[in-house]
């Protein structure tokens, strides 16, 4: 999966910018930004040809904390800033980071329809399943039930699940990965650089003030064999200590069971290439939430034709049949007469 | 033709006609205006046009709610509105005699479908009786023509369907308009012939009845006369007929050329500014990139997303568009990128009249934005000024690095005028200098990119792209420090750049404005937009009755020309006819304290020449006695 012809003419450090980084103590948000910096130096890419764009949220600070270009936007909106910015600059890396309620809830028509048209950004949605910035509020992906200040009896609720959004929006690359583990961060990432559209991997992210401990059922090390189930393409979906268990298609419905119940060949073979999302889709549900056994990894990774790259396409084959610019022309196009 | 061809007909001269072509949505009366347009236009005639459409896509057949009109005006002279009453009204059916009768001038002439006033269509429209034969159309030339039959019976010999037949007879109408105003048949024969191309059938059709209305008029012995209108004495040069939506995107095209930077167009379709994505979306090999976002929020972001990387770019909308696009031209204010933005106004609140303008977006334009959030605005003042006023918005937009909002209206969008085309090597250089190179030292003495140094003579900030090496920077709507653009939350720092972002723009450069007629008159009529050819129409007709009356208008909303306030004042009265409820005149007393007066009208019809005549002469009279 690493790329090793890339020499890079970069290190961690260059990568971070002089800015003081000022989420709290402890925030999931440090190991992602920690990352994503030791990560670019071997993607082959220049800070100065990368831009990171976020709306609003505490995830929405990161770009500032990367010395590359940056465009802290306003809430919701990154992915359509970041849309129009690689149109016009197809040449460029542009990320988008966001948190839950940026992405799915205020800003959930724009990553919808990023996705679906498959320009090519790369979307990380910071989940910690809370509003953070704004102390503590319920977000699109809490639990029913969840209490917080503005659901003091309980959230009524149904979350979304950000997999099954991007899937069911026909997001061509779709991965999870979490806070606690950077090399699979990395990997996650770097998947989704190398994507030829619009990527989108949800990262879960611990908000140690607001929801501490959200996602300690399937990230906490000890946790991890039971309930992370490692997605790898073309290979048998198998997870715990000893590869005990595994993953079946029940009737359409992904089920988990143990691998000595079942034959081998009867488990789930992993293939992230499959244009039809229902296997994808199906393993995004496997889990009713972050306490039972959740996939990660890449669930999808399809071929579309990229958005950007397809507006320039059209530019050169119009240049082709009406001719190169000309303002003389365009005047006269719709007939003129002289006096 | 018939024995009755030899019967020669009086040729009259007349200085100009007002013809309203009104039918259902469906009868191509746009179509039958325009070419007619067209044809004048090549005969040298000044010309203004007003189409008029349901906001309905197809209303039920035969209904008043479905009836779309066509005016156009040609004149002998220099002209500036397409008129205030049709002299000649052309209706299809009853319901668009009944929807625009009104219109029509006193003892105007009528041209009816008369086919088309059975018992069916009477009620659709509303009729208890006839019009025909009851006594309604007394105070009018009425000239009957069953151009359905006649129609039907001239294409009969193409083998078309009956059910189609009857679709030509809007040729036949203007075939026989053409005649009364003795057009060349030619062109339109050409026109049919381009505009059908590959369907044989169909251009023999619609051959066939515009040559049968044409005859039908030099044969039917119920014309007392035909009409000559002479060429106008417009300035000589080569001339296009161009509408308002359709100069503005050519301007945002040409802007990008004159910048010598790729356009893009973010933009959410919406009446009466959808035009303005479709022209530009044919544009792609000027390297225009259109982009139809998921709503008008997405249009404005993806703008501001693409301005940062280094595109000239614009998103086009209406009133309820502007309102969503509020936060957004916030965020680029704050960020302080160029960017375009083109509300062609309609009638509102809310979905108000989609197809009808209205000048009442210019409070939103200037103050619709949270906190202090200012930015120039400009308004184009006819169809082919919208050209114009796309450069000039480009212009200030990347010279002073910020969003400028153009009000047009659906009045500007849709009418035409001839336009007497710019030589190309004389449009301005509108291109500015992205950064290259660091522009500070950081406290070790090495080169730094401060993102927010402002140019001191501008105050613009320097506008470095993505793929600058070294200069990589972030900018946000969080507050920034002066200079280095950082996070700040500093209270003096706050006060600094709220100054600063208010003197930017209200130093862009603004021309003077010009006032026309006497400059020691006794009142001055003030207007902005697309009132302008009423006005200057009204200042003329006042001016030769012996009324000493200035038209002073403002292409520039914001900020004001500097010497507005030195101009308003030299007159006992300013009066401001508007499409709203007075927002320039407010604008204009809070800044100069003048008794601006307001002449309001918002019914969803631009201001006619003889409103605005009255109500000036209105006021002109109260001056003398006082």
């Amino acid at each position: 999966m690493t790329d090793t012809s890339i020499t890079p003419t970069t290190q961690p450090g260059d990568w971070a910018s002089d800015q003081e980084v000022r989420w709290c103590p402890g925030c999931g948000d440090y190991s992602i930004l920690t990352a994503m910096r030791m990560l670019m130096p071997s993607l082959g890419t220049e800070p100065h040809n990368t831009v990171f764009v976020s709306g609003i949220g505490c995830a929405a600070r990161f770009p500032y904390y990367m010395n590359s270009y940056g465009v802290h936007g306003i809430h919701g909106r990154a992915p359509a800033i970041a849309t129009g910015l690689a149109m016009a600059r197809p040449d460029l890396d542009v990320w988008v980071i966001g948190g839950d309620g940026d992405m799915l809830s205020i800003g959930g028509n724009h990553l919808i329809h990023a996705l679906r048209r498959n320009v090519k950004i790369k979307v990380l949605l910071f989940n910690n399943q809370i509003y953070g910035l704004t102390k503590g509020q319920f977000s699109p992906t809490s639990e029913i039930g969840k209490v917080t200040k503005s659901s003091p009896m309980g959230s009524l609720d149904a979350p979304f699940n950000p997999l099954a959004v991007a899937l069911g929006a026909e997001a061509s690359f779709v991965a999870r990965t979490h806070d606690m583990d950077r090399q699979h961060m990395m990997d996650t990432f770097r998947r989704a650089h190398e994507h030829d559209g619009a990527a989108f991997v949800e990262v879960f992210q611990n908000c140690n003030v607001f929801n501490d401990g959200a996602f300690e059922g399937v990230t906490k090390k000890q946790n991890r064999d039971a309930n992370l189930i490692p997605l790898a393409h073309g290979e048998p979906i198998r997870f715990g200590a000893d590869g005990e268990f595994g993953v079946i298609d029940e009737s359409g419905c992904a089920r988990v069971v143990h691998t000595a119940d079942v034959s081998t060949d009867e488990l789930l073979t992993h293939d992230e290439t499959k244009h039809d999302p229902s296997t994808a889709f199906m393993l995004a549900r496997l889990a009713r939430g972050p306490f039972e056994p959740t996939p990660i990894g890449v669930f999808r990774a399809v071929r579309r034709s990229e958005y950007a790259m397809a507006s320039t396409r059209q530019l050169a084959a119009a240049q082709q049949k009406q001719g190169a610019a000309d303002i003389a022309q365009l005047l006269r196009s719709r007939g003129t007469w002289y006096v | 033709m018939t024995d009755t061809a030899s019967r020669e007909l009086p040729l009259q001269e007349i200085d100009e006609v007002i013809i309203r072509f009104a039918g259902d949505s469906g009868d191509g009366m746009q179509l039958t205006g325009d070419q007619f347009t067209s044809i004048s236009a090549a005969l040298g005639n000044d010309l203004s046009t007003l189409p008029e459409f349901p906001a309905e896509i197809r209303a039920p057949q035969g209904t008043l709610a479905g009836v779309s009109a066509f005016q156009v005006r040609i004149s002998d002279f220099d002209i500036t509105t397409p008129g205030d009453a049709p002299t000649v009204l052309v209706a299809m059916n009853p319901a668009a005699l009944k929807a625009q009768l009104h219109n029509l001038a006193q003892g105007g002439a009528l041209i009816l479908n008369t086919d088309a006033f059975n018992d069916r269509n009477l009620e659709k429209a509303g009729y208890s009786s006839n019009p025909l034969d009851d006594g309604t159309l007394d105070d009018y030339r009425s000239y009957p023509v069953p151009m359905s039959q006649i129609t039907r019976d001239a294409v009969a010999e193409h083998g078309v369907k009956p059910r189609d037949a009857e679709r030509s007879k809007n040729f036949f109408a203007l075939g026989l308009i053409s005649w009364m105003y003795t057009r060349p048949v030619e062109p339109t024969l050409e026109f049919i012939n381009t505009k059908f191309r590959g369907r044989e059938q169909v251009i023999n059709a619609n051959t066939a009845a515009f040559k049968a209305g044409y005859n039908f008029g030099e044969t039917a012995e119920i014309f007392e006369a035909h009409y000559e209108v002479k060429p106008a004495p417009l300035a000589p040069g080569e001339y296009t007929n161009v509408n308002g939506n359709t100069a503005l995107a050519w301007g945002c095209v040409v802007a990008g050329q004159l910048a010598r930077l790729p356009v893009f167009l973010g933009s959410y379709p919406i009446t009466p500014a959808s035009d303005i994505l479709h022209e530009m979306s044919l544009k792609k090999n000027f390297g225009v990139r259109t982009f139809q976002a998921e709503d008008e929020i997405a249009a404005a972001a993806s703008a501001v997303g693409a301005a940062f990387g280094g595109a000239l770019a614009f998103t086009s909308t209406s009133g309820p568009g502007l309102a969503l696009k509020g936060e957004t031209l916030s965020l680029a204010v704050s960020l302080e990128l160029p960017m375009v933005v083109l509300d062609i106004q309609r009638g509102g609140p809310s979905t108000g009249l989609p197809t009808k303008p209205e000048q009442a977006d210019l409070m939103m334009a200037m103050y619709g934005r949270h906190s202090e959030s200012p930015l120039p605005v400009v308004a184009p003042r006819s169809p082919a000024d919208c050209f114009d006023i796309a450069i000039e918005a480009s212009r200030i937009a990347l010279k002073y690095r910020t969003p400028v909002i153009v009000l047009s209206d659906g009045y500007l969008a849709n009418s035409s005028e001839p336009w007497l085309l710019p030589e190309v090597d004389e449009l301005p250089d509108i291109g500015v200098d992205f950064a290259t190179e660091f522009n500070g030292t950081n406290e070790d003495g090495d080169g730094i990119f401060l993102p927010y140094l402002r140019d001191p003579d501008t105050l613009a900030r320097p506008w470095a792209i993505p793929g600058t090496p070294g200069l990589m920077h972030r900018v946000g709507g969080i507050e920034k420090e002066d200079g280095t653009g950082n996070i700040s939350y500093e209270p003096e720092n706050h006060q600094l750049m709220v100054d600063l972002r208010q003197a930017k723009i209200d130093g862009v450069d603004v021309p003077d404005v010009e006032v026309a007629g006497e400059a020691d008159a006794d009142l001055a009529v003030l207007g902005w937009g697309s009132t302008w050819g009423a006005i200057d129409a009204a200042a003329g007709r006042l001016r030769d009755d012996g009324h000493r009356v200035a038209h002073v208008h403002l292409r520039h909303l914001n900020p004001l020309p500097a010497n507005l306030g030195d101009v308003l004042r030299r007159y006992r009265a300013v009066v401001c006819p508007e499409m709203n409820k007075g927002q320039l005149c407010d604008l204009v007393r809070a800044k100069y304290l003048i008794d601006v007066e307001h002449i309001g009208k918002i019914d969803g019809v631009p201001f006619t020449t003889g409103e605005v005549t009255a109500a000036v002469r209105k006021r002109l009279e109260e001056l003398a006695g006082s």
